[in-house]
């Protein structure tokens, strides 16, 4: 059984953040908001939680960092140790660097990677048409008909009401 | 003397994110224009004339070079560290102004970020092809091999660049293509051929542009930006130490690293300005690169200008202060030696020219500008011209004293870097958003809430 969801096009960013603070004041369900580049505020308005990418990066850079310096130390102090000199094999200054580039490369490689897992993108994925002028100028904002708050013709009016310019309805599948 | 006032507008022309969408992608649609053949055609023929002289080379060997016993480096380290130079400002536009939230960086910082990776590929050839046998060049990473395995020299500043360039560039390129997902999606919506469709609808990964999509996507990029910052600075710094842990005079110094990478952002930012004047009569994208970025600009010159002056100066007051006579030698050498010409640029182009950029009236006239531009292009190659050439050519035994003439192989690698740089990016400003729409438009949005209130 498909409920209906109401996909309302907006212009201007602003008025689209209005309608989304006015659906959750009133308890409408937002479904999602599709847009041509990111609007601030939103993620407030909408209740989404900070990313947790941050941990991923972390997690990776300390790996990157840890891999790079003990790979440095066993190939240098372990598996063929140079004497240069009766200095010490283990000449931590020395691998800093490497250490912080493979810090880097872990940390930046595995964000990007955590992004597209994440999001879902791939090389293979193809949206359904219809949807091309959102990458172009148009907002569409996109809220669902739930039972216990039915009253017929709210949700567009709502979304009209703050600037929609067109509202159409949908059967969710 | 701040012109940032609110009331000049950083995009001008009063555009929508519709007209902002058709201004960016109508030149990748339509067929090139009569500039851009003329523009591909001296590029392709550069790099045809350094295909020659690198394949004529590498046939015969590193003796076609004019380097000999005493000067070891020439051409080919200058030109490394010239284009290592120029790839610093795409970074520090994409990433540190991102940083700190500079919104005047967004219709640039797409073209900075292609010049840092194709500069970085220009800078890459050259160690490569001054191995001599560039087929065993993967020998400078540290893998499994039967000689052992033998590992590199981990505590060598040489194999530091190998990691810090090769990081470098592919964070770069991670970022680059990160940055151009949602304009590949713009592009790949507005196809009608069915290969066009095809082709942008892979590389977009399908984006759709929902809010948690922006949400976390927008966390990555300020990931990367935070992470690309503390590299970039990581990336000169070790460049510049291949040569301050060598005890050449006039190479070993302390200074180095900070004074390389301040070289790097001014001689990056010159080309920037140099590419951004260019594009924006060519592409047309005069209503987004205004007058407002060219002055922008303008200003980091003449800081980090200033600051490079600075670095001349305290290396003279080192090698005064040190005591050495070596140092002081290779100084007095530097200004007086046979090598005064290159420093004569070097010092007028970098240190006295850009003062001029003080003057609004300098800044506001846009011929004045470019040709500052291109002298700081110059001048700066001549600056790592003048700190290898000069240090090596005379170093402690005057016995083993040289001169180096360059010969017409190593003019003809520089040019061929100049022709591969440039053909990149026309092929880049044909096929891909030369501008980041998406960011744009977030500007602009910003402007209409301002009038609107």
């Amino acid at each position: 059984m498909g409920r209906r969801l109401h996909v309302g096009t907006f212009d201007d960013a602003h008025q689209l953040l209005d309608a989304v603070h006015a659906c959750r004041e009133q308890g409408i369900e937002i479904v999602d908001v599709i847009s041509p580049f990111p609007v601030h505020g939103l993620d407030e308005a909408m209740g989404i939680r900070p990313s947790r990418l941050p941990w991923v990066t972390l997690v990776a850079g300390a790996t990157g960092l840890s891999l790079g310096l003990w790979f440095q130390y066993w190939a240098s102090a372990t598996n063929w140790p140079i004497d240069v000199g009766g200095r010490p094999f283990d000449s931590l200054p020395a691998f800093i660097v490497i250490g912080f580039e493979m810090t880097i490369l872990f940390a930046g490689l595995a964000t990007v990677a955590a992004l597209f897992l994440r999001s879902r993108l791939c090389p293979w994925r193809r949206l359904r048409p219809g949807l091309e002028r959102t990458t172009d100028d148009e907002l569409l904002l996109v809220v669902r008909e739930t039972d216990a708050r039915f009253v017929p013709g709210t949700h567009s009016a709502l979304l009209r009401e703050h600037g929609a310019h067109a509202v159409h309805e949908e059967v969710e599948e | 003397m701040s012109t940032d006032s609110a009331a000049v507008p950083l995009i001008t022309g009063g555009k929508t994110p519709a007209d902002v969408t058709r201004d960016v992608c109508t030149p990748l649609e339509r067929r090139p224009t009569a500039l851009w053949w003329l523009g591909m055609l001296i590029a392709v023929t550069a790099l045809g004339i350094g295909v020659a002289s690198i394949s004529y080379q590498i046939m015969v060997g590193i003796g076609t070079w004019g380097l000999n016993r005493t000067v070891g480096w020439g051409f080919d380290i200058t030109n490394f560290v010239f284009w290592v130079g120029i790839g610093h400002a795409g970074t520090l536009i994409s990433a540190v102004l991102l940083l700190f939230r500079q919104k005047w960086r967004t219709s640039i910082n797409r073209s900075a970020e292609a010049m840092t990776i194709f500069a970085v590929i220009c800078a890459a050839l050259f160690p490569l092809i001054h191995m001599g046998r560039p087929w065993l060049a993967y020998w400078v990473f540290p893998y499994p091999n039967p000689r052992g395995p033998l590992w590199v020299n981990f505590r060598s500043a040489l194999l530091w660049d190998v990691f810090a360039i090769s990081t470098y560039f592919t964070i770069s390129l991670v970022f680059w293509y990160v940055g151009l997902i949602p304009d590949l999606a713009t592009v790949r919506d507005r196809a009608t051929g069915r290969w066009r469709k095809r082709i942008f609808g892979t590389l977009s990964l399908g984006w759709s542009g929902t809010a948690r999509n922006w949400s976390r996507y927008e966390t990555a990029c300020v990931l990367l930006a935070a992470l690309a910052t503390p590299l970039v600075v990581s990336v000169h710094s070790v460049v510049s130490s291949d040569f301050a842990t060598a005890v050449i005079p006039g190479w070993h110094a302390t200074l180095f690293p900070p004074y390389f990478v301040i070289g790097a952002i001014f001689s990056g930012f010159a080309m920037v300005l140099t590419l951004m004047l260019v594009a924006r009569k060519v592409m047309n994208f005069e209503d987004y690169i205004t007058r407002k970025h060219i002055e922008a600009i303008c200003k980091v010159l003449v800081f980090t200008g200033t600051i490079v002056g600075l670095a001349y100066a305290t290396e003279f007051f080192m090698s005064w202060y040190s005591g050495s006579g070596y140092e002081r030698f290779v100084f007095l050498n530097r200004v007086a030696g046979p090598f005064s010409a290159a420093f004569g640029v070097m010092v007028l182009c970098n240190v006295i020219t850009p003062q001029l950029l003080w003057f609004r009236a300098v800044r506001n006239n846009l011929l004045v500008v470019f040709i500052i531009s291109l002298m700081v292009n110059l001048g700066m190659w001549f600056e790592r011209f003048v700190i290898i050439v000069t240090s090596l050519s005379r170093d402690f035994l005057p016995s083993s004293w040289s001169g180096y003439v360059p010969t017409w192989i190593e003019v003809g690698a520089l040019v061929g870097s100049f022709g591969l740089f440039f053909t990149c990016f026309l092929l880049f400003c044909r096929f891909v958003p030369a501008i980041s729409m998406f960011e744009v438009k977030g500007v602009l949005e910003h402007k209409h809430s301002e009038e609107g209130a």
